[in-house]
């Protein structure tokens, strides 16, 4: 008594469905993308008069003059005196195909060289923070939620309610004090004066890490509670469910099944928290950095936003928000490869 | 047949004990069970939600969830070579229980979609039982398991092995499942509810599987089941629980066709007598199609967004006094096409011709503003869950006024009064109005519901799977009642449901409905003795019979729907 042929029940190439998927969040973020720089190029637009009107104005008030040429060529340049749709045309196309940012009215100087390298330290502080919120967050988390009601998941708790308290500026002062007064450590910025301007070498690297470490503490720190407690109630929402127990049945050791079925489970909810921790340690680092006079985008943009220097102002907005964007979808697609339901949405 | 082989048992279980510590007291879910399993025997532990039969089979594994636990007893292992081992002393996470979980004793569950993990490959989660226990290689390990994959008939095991369990349907998780559990050639699988979560047509070839792969390894099975059908499909021995105890335990000839135990008598007496037309229906003339239909349903045809053509070109007819029966398997459009009745979907085309109270005719699909709200008084509508469908936060009696005050029928001292009268007429006492739904069991909120529906006096039930979540001793008990009610009120039922059993209890007519269409329509009588068309005929095989000295399952036909 064999049972019959049965029709098949299956949904087709799941691969390819993955490759679309990330054709089509791709194609999403265009939109999201035109919408952004929009937004930052309203930004530059809010202070009354334009760039060129504040330039001859600061001038005249130094007693030099600007020659006629230079002006309409400059207006010409922008396309000051067109339409505003037009201005936020040549901005945008001079972005994308030149990559001209326009120029720093404050420093006089490209926007591209100015951000430059500050846009490197930048990125790659964003990177170790969500490394060490990532590497520490997810082993609390577990511990937390498997020992439930203990001294352990109590301290934690306490711990990470606490940290989400805390202003990161105040961290970072309370922090610098302590660590300069009672340890003699130097702090501030990512590297001693004598290594600031030096070429990389093994021994600029060292010194990088003796600095780096606190800035990205003390950035991390918050969005670190915040998964810590994330991860602890997604892994106590897995702890029992049947497959958990369907596996126990197959004979695997306690260890091996927290790991493989729950928590894998629990860290899908996780990943998709990447799309606002990133712009979280973005904006975190905005203020540390000031208060840790760190050679990032922070204190660049936060100048640049008090001396309406407006193009450098925009353009840092807007590379910051296209960084979260691409966060945003890589956290995504890394959702899709690690949950098959995703893909098939 | 009946008489345990003479050798010694695969499994002995002596005076097992499982406690439940709670805030106040603690609760014995499993007390003094003991019984034995026989290589190439199934033995079925059968009883009512609460009989603590899962945690029973559980305790086999020692993966009853916390903080259930372990209190006495023993369970002796006898191994092929003749080693034996007491489980109930083995730590819980230690070593020698896990050696025996998934090696020597498999487990499949009930629900094969949250009891498989929908993040991990099937072939994956299949091979890591041998990956655990015999170290497989890797390479070995795929070729083994798209043997298993073949062995319970999965199609395509090939590709399948690198397929997702959302991508099988119900049946074939559960063949997964099974395929897992089989791995290592275990000498006794434990099968928790393996079928309730199935059709009856899937539930039957689940059966089968299991039975064929039983006859070619010789393992012992423990089948937990609530479904006395089942049991007497495929038992060899029989353990009835109710509250932790055994009631009585036996070859299933017995328990079947002559139970010592009360308990038994009540639990077979309740399943043999929805086996045939309710007692007060006998004699009762039947109902013939008056020229003047209540319900008219005519080319009714509902398609989703998605495309899906959930209710194809319906037509259906209710007279007054009648109840019509709706039968299908999950994804027939039947629960679709209830809702269409009530407007809670619209339907887009076709009629459907209401007759009201006063003579006049409306069409419920087109209805709009009070005639819509006024046939929304005269059809009711009762519900599967007992649970979800009342509101938790509102007292009995607020729940049964709601649809009284809505339709500003009565108020004040009127309103208590007929509320009262209404307790009493679906046997809930009206004493208890003050309180909140979840001091009432499964039965009485069931109760609860019915009072509801027939609050506003309505002419026509539409009763969605109302007893599919009751046990089966309350099930005809709550048939009894909603016939009491149709002779006391001349109601009209329109009752959906996937059990023939019910359907023909208490039913008229039925009609047969598969992939949105109904394929057969006719007289209870009819259709259930002689179905005319393919699939019914199919359906009707695969229910499992509850009585072992008429087997059904083994000769049934199934359904091929010809090229479409």
């Amino acid at each position: 008594m064999r049972a019959a042929p049965l029709p098949s029940y299956f949904i087709p190439k799941l691969e390819t469905a993955l490759i679309g998927f990330i054709l089509k969040r791709l194609l999403y973020a265009i939109p999201t993308l035109i919408a952004v720089s929009i937004v930052a190029f309203i930004i530059i637009q809010l202070p009354p008069g334009d760039y060129l009107s504040t330039l001859m104005a600061d001038l005249a008030s130094q007693g030099g003059a600007v020659e006629e040429g230079t002006v309409a060529a400059l207006r010409e340049r922008f396309g000051l005196d067109q339409p505003i749709y037009v201005q936020y045309w040549k901005w945008v196309s001079n972005i994308v195909m030149y990559g001209d940012f326009g120029i720093s009215f404050e420093l006089n100087r490209p926007v591209t060289e100015v951000i430059w390298g500050r846009l490197g330290f930048s990125f790659l502080l964003a990177i170790l923070t969500l490394c060490f919120i990532w590497a520490l967050a997810i082993p609390v988390g577990i511990i937390s939620a498997v020992r439930q009601y203990s001294i352990t998941d109590y301290s934690v708790t306490f711990f990470a309610f606490f940290m989400l308290a805390v202003p990161d500026f105040l961290l970072a002062l309370v922090s610098m004090y302590v660590l300069s007064t009672y340890f003699g450590q130097s702090v501030g910025g990512l590297f001693s004066p004598e290594f600031a301007d030096a070429p990389w070498s093994l021994a600029r690297l060292w010194d990088f890490a003796k600095h780096v470490w606190l800035p990205v503490f003390v950035i991390g720190i918050g969005s670190f509670a915040a998964l810590v407690r994330i991860m602890r109630a997604n892994l106590l929402d897995e702890l029992h469910r049947p497959y958990v127990t369907t596996a126990r049945a197959k004979g695997m050791s306690e260890l091996e099944l927290l790991l493989r079925y729950p928590v894998r489970m629990a860290l899908n909810p996780l990943i998709s928290t990447l799309g606002w921790i990133l712009p979280a340690v973005v904006s975190g680092e905005i203020i540390v950095s000031v208060v840790m006079s760190l050679p990032t985008t922070g204190p660049l943009l936060l100048r640049a936003l008090l001396s309406q220097d407006m193009y450098l102002a925009g353009s840092l907005i807007l590379l910051i928000s296209v960084l979260t964007v691409i966060g945003t979808i890589i956290s995504d697609i890394l959702l899709a490869i690690a949950d098959p339901r995703i893909r098939l949405q | 047949m009946n008489n345990p082989a003479p050798s010694s048992p695969v499994l002995s279980v002596r005076n097992l004990a499982v406690e439940f510590p709670t805030r106040t007291n603690v609760v014995k879910a499993v007390d003094d069970v003991s019984f034995e399993l026989y290589r190439g025997k199934t033995l079925c532990v059968v009883g009512e939600s609460g009989s603590g039969k899962s945690v029973s089979a559980r305790s086999v594994l020692q993966i009853v969830d916390r903080p259930g636990r372990i209190v006495g007893g023993e369970m002796m292992l006898t191994r092929p070579d003749g080693s034996s081992v007491d489980i109930a002393k083995l730590d819980p996470r230690g070593k020698a229980v896990r050696a025996i979980r998934g090696r020597e004793i498999a487990m499949i569950f009930q629900e094969p979609m949250s009891s498989l993990s929908p993040i991990h490959k099937v072939g994956d989660q299949i091979g890591e039982t041998l990956r655990i226990h015999f170290g497989m290689k890797k390479a070995e390990r795929r070729e083994r398991v798209i043997e298993l994959l073949r062995q319970v008939e999965i199609p395509n095991p090939e590709k399948a092995i690198d397929r997702y369990t959302f991508e099988f349907s119900g049946g074939m998780r559960q063949r997964v499942m099974i395929a897992m559990a089989l791995a290592c050639n275990p000498s006794l699988l434990i099968a928790d509810e393996p079928t309730t979560a199935l059709d009856v047509t899937t539930q039957a070839e689940i059966l089968a599987l299991i039975k064929r792969l039983q006859v070619e390894t010789g393992m012992a099975v423990l089948f937990i089941t609530h479904d006395m059908g089942v049991v007497a499909e495929i038992a060899d021995e029989v353990l009835v629980m109710y509250r932790g105890k055994v009631m009585e335990r036996g070859p299933v000839d017995q328990i079947f066709h002559a139970p010592q135990n009360d308990y038994t008598r009540m639990l077979i007496g309740s399943v043999v007598k929805l086996e045939k037309k309710a007692e007060i229906r006998v004699d009762r003339e039947p109902v013939e199609m008056a020229p003047d239909l209540l319900l008219d349903v005519r080319n009714l045809g509902l398609t989703f967004p998605s495309g899906l053509k959930a209710v194809n070109d319906i037509s259906l007819a209710v007279s007054p006094g009648e109840t019509l029966g709706v039968v299908g398997e999950s994804g027939s459009g039947k629960t679709t096409m209830g809702r269409c009745l009530l407007r809670v979907y619209d339907a887009q085309e076709g009629v459907i011709n209401f007759r009201r109270a006063d003579g006049s005719v409306v069409d419920v699909r087109t209805a709009q503003g009070e005639d819509l709200r006024s046939v929304r008084r005269e059809i009711r509508m009762i519900f599967q869950d007992p649970v979800g469908s009342l509101n938790p936060r509102k007292t009995v009696a607020d729940i049964i006024a709601e649809p009284l005050k809505l339709a500003r029928l009565a108020k004040g001292k009127e309103l208590d009064e007929r509320v009262a009268a209404l307790m009493e007429q679906v046997g809930l006492d009206p004493a208890w109005r003050e309180r909140y739904p979840h001091a009432f069991s499964g039965g009485q909120r069931q109760r609860i519901g019915i009072a509801r529906a027939i609050a506003v006096k309505p002419r026509l039930i539409i009763a969605d799977e109302a007893t599919s979540a009751l046990d089966v001793s309350l099930r005809s008990q709550m048939l009894d009642l909603m016939m009491k009610l149709q002779d006391e009120m001349g109601l009209s039922y329109i009752f959906i449901s996937h059990d023939m059993s019910v359907i023909r209890y208490m039913c008229d007519r039925v009609a047969v409905m598969y992939r949105g269409r109904i394929v057969e329509t006719g007289k209870t009588e009819d259709v259930t003795s002689a179905p005319q068309h393919a699939y019914t005929q199919a359906l009707l095989s695969a229910i499992p019979n509850p009585d072992p000295r008429a087997r059904r399952m083994q000769d049934r036909v199934r359904y091929q729907e010809s090229a479409s």
